[in-house]
């Protein structure tokens, strides 16, 4: 080398403070000491034994590998299809949907709110014409789907449904994930319609439902994945998930139905942060705190109840535009450590999600991350390799700790919907990450390339853009399938399920016949908004 | 301090996703600045933003936009400030927004685009060094 290299800045003086990126205080050195005074048989226990903190499977990926679910989305269903057709055929085990944000907000694509969005931060579906097209020579039977959507969650599974019923497919055969996790929506991802009570409703519906009826499909996906994006800590996603979840229990068993009948099919959903043991740690806590809330509040006697399952997907928020090929290396820390902490299901990000939505070679990087870790690195070749670890038992602990004492917090304020009306988890979030934002200012926590290891760059890799015919395509179909569907039909489709809005009447076989017969997705909307009222953001700062 | 009228902003999020964590954070960064600082909320429409520019009478109006609808939204609302008399209101934003929009985004008058990275005290210098009270 000719030039002489810089060298990198010196540390200041200070002593140094260690932290983690959730800003927990890490000692220089853990011991036995750290992890005694408590019966470690009871805590730790062993795989697929209560209370699961070594993982809710006794061979855990042994047995069976996680399920690799790449979360992909983007212009008319005819593009998202094309997409998954590619995934599937390099090695992916089952799909996973992103709509746009016109369908996750319940507006059809010709509707004037959705203007210039359609197609762009996933598929567009307003009509069951679109359903089929998105799973076009997919067999739905075989394949399990994953679908995030939430307040239109109603009418996308019925979609699906419904259109597995017109290929011969029984409802009891369908295996997959609809999100359909609103007290979330209230707290991180904001993408609602109605106010939370209501909101709830058309969930225990649709738990309800599939309990009966579908009893491979999980009716929700309680996620901390949003909530971490948002900027919560590691402690604040445990303790906000598990109290969303303990909220859909209770307003379940309050609907009659017994937590053994339904809690089996609850399923969860978090992120996988840049903070490795933290996050090993965090996914250890979360099971064995649910284990324990399920069997000493709600008395559940199947294991099955008791078992957190969860998809984990890496963090969106971690990644940067700057040098984004280094994502590639964040993504597969995140990936090993959601796989160390035992998740039943994985997507890991592709490295230009800060620039735009995946290109094919950036999600097959992505793909084939889960597959070096799977099948090259070895540490699936036993269960839990770092149970007994003095530090990841003794931030387990913690972890546990901290999220049950928010619960009890929001416990004291009446439940989870009374907490979330008065604001309580969002102003949490929004401090921790303002916090963050000053630490990264200020330069005590490190983003390499964004704060540390800058160079001058130009864009090096080739994006995803969506065109704006995509949008002209969607606006023509939606309209084409209003103006030849029986109007007097579809009418009275509608008037259906507005009545059962009222009455308090399951709504999902009327749903399922309503999109059958023409209705679409901002139609029932537009009744939600009508029924139940409009939440509007209170704009807390 | 001086008796220089406080710079008043309108921090705004148009379109329909729900990323606010970069609104929040800029909007408190502003008022910690000593800047007064409307947030609207999310969800807002074009002509909600409009609206509530001129009613507010702010200085200028900052944009988080991480929805990919920036093309749209940008050029929406500078029109409709043009028509409600507030041309002199400085727009500028933030957000997933690729380096050849920026350019033809400037070239139609917005003042400013922070993409991921930038700090907070950058977005408030700028803010002081380009924006000035209006009356």
């Amino acid at each position: 080398m000719s030039a002489q290299p810089k060298l990198a800045p010196t540390p200041s003086e200070a002593p140094r403070r260690f932290s983690t990126i959730s800003d927990m205080e890490i000692k220089e050195c853990y011991t036995a000491d750290d992890v005694a005074g408590r019966d470690s048989a009871a805590e730790i226990g062993r795989p697929g034994e209560f209370p699961y903190t070594r993982g809710v499977y006794p061979t855990m990926h042994r047995g069976r590998p996680w399920t690799m679910r790449q979360f992909a989305g983007f212009g008319t269903p005819q593009d998202t299809n094309e997409r998954f057709k590619f995934l599937l055929a390099r090695g992916q085990t089952g799909l996973s949907t992103a709509f746009d944000m016109p369908t996750l907000m319940g507006y059809d694509a010709d509707h004037e709110r959705s203007l210039g969005e359609v197609g762009r931060e996933g598929t567009a579906v307003s009509t069951i014409e679109d359903m089929e097209a998105l799973f076009d020579g997919i067999a739905l039977d075989e394949v399990t789907t994953s679908m995030t959507v939430n307040c239109s969650a109603s009418i996308i599974l019925a979609m699906y449904f419904a259109i597995a019923e017109r290929r011969g497919i029984p409802m009891n055969a369908l295996g997959g994930t609809i999100q359909n996790d609103m007290l979330k929506e209230f707290i991180a991802q904001k993408e609602w319609i109605s106010p939370p009570v209501p909101s709830v409703r058309v969930i225990v519906d649709m738990i309800e439902f599939c309990t009966q009826h579908a009893p491979r499909f999980h009716p929700v996906s309680i996620s901390g994945y949003h909530i971490r994006e948002a900027g919560s800590t590691a402690v604040q996603e445990v303790a906000f998930t598990l109290a969303d979840g303990l909220g859909y229990v209770d307003e379940a068993i309050k609907r009659g139905m017994h937590v053994d009948d339904f809690a089996p099919r609850l399923s969860f959903f978090f992120n996988l942060h840049n903070d490795f043991l933290e996050e090993i740690a965090k996914l250890r806590a979360a099971r064995r705190l649910w284990a324990k809330l399920m069997r000493d509040r709600f008395d559940a006697k199947n294991p099955r109840s008791m078992m957190l399952r969860t998809h984990a997907q890496t963090a969106g928020c971690s990644l940067t535009a700057q040098q984004p090929v280094n994502n590639v290396v964040r993504v597969a820390i995140q990936a090993l450590a959601g796989v160390l902490g035992g998740v039943q299901s994985l997507h890991t990000n592709s490295m230009d999600e800060t620039l735009a939505l995946p290109s094919e070679n950036a999600a097959m990087v992505a793909l084939r991350t889960q597959q070096i870790i799977a099948e090259e690195s070895g540490v699936t070749n036993t269960v839990d390799p770092l149970g007994g670890s003095w530090a990841i038992e003794a931030l387990t602990d913690r972890i546990e700790a901290e999220a049950r004492d928010y619960i009890e917090r929001i416990d004291r304020m009446g439940g989870i919907v009374r907490a979330i009306e008065l604001g309580f988890p969002q102003k949490e979030i929004a401090e921790a990450a303002y916090r963050f934002q000053q630490q990264l200012d200020r330069k005590e926590k490190v983003m390499v390339g964004v704060n540390r290891y800058q160079v001058d760059e130009k864009p090096t890799i080739d994006i995803l853009r969506i065109h704006h015919e995509v949008e002209d395509t969607q606006v023509g179909r939606v309209k084409a399938f209003k103006a030849k569907r029986d109007q007097p039909k579809a009418t009275a489709r509608l008037a259906d399920v507005r009545a059962a809005c009222k009455t308090g009447r399951n709504l999902m076989p009327l749903l399922i016949d309503a999109v059958k017969d023409g209705v679409t997705l901002g139609e029932v909307c537009d009744v939600y908004r009508d029924e139940f009222g409009v939440y509007r953001d209170p704009a807390w700062l | 301090m001086s008796s220089a009228p406080r710079l008043r902003i309108l921090v705004a999020k148009p379109g329909l996703d729900g990323h606010d964590r970069g609104a929040k954070i800029i909007a408190r960064a502003l008022r910690d600045a000593g800047i007064e600082v409307i947030y609207t909320g999310l969800h807002q429409t074009p002509e909600m933003i409009a609206e509530a520019a001129i009613q507010e009478d702010v200085d200028a109006i900052g944009l988080s936009i991480l929805s990919g609808a920036h093309n749209t939204l940008f050029p929406a609302i500078m029109r409709l400030m043009r028509e409600k008399g507030g041309d002199d209101i400085a727009i500028f934003g933030g957000g997933i927004i690729p380096e050849e929009d920026i350019a033809s985004l400037k070239q139609a008058g917005v003042r400013e685009i922070f993409t991921p990275g930038a700090t907070t005290d950058q977005i408030v210098e700028w803010v002081r060094a380009n924006v000035q009270p209006r009356t």
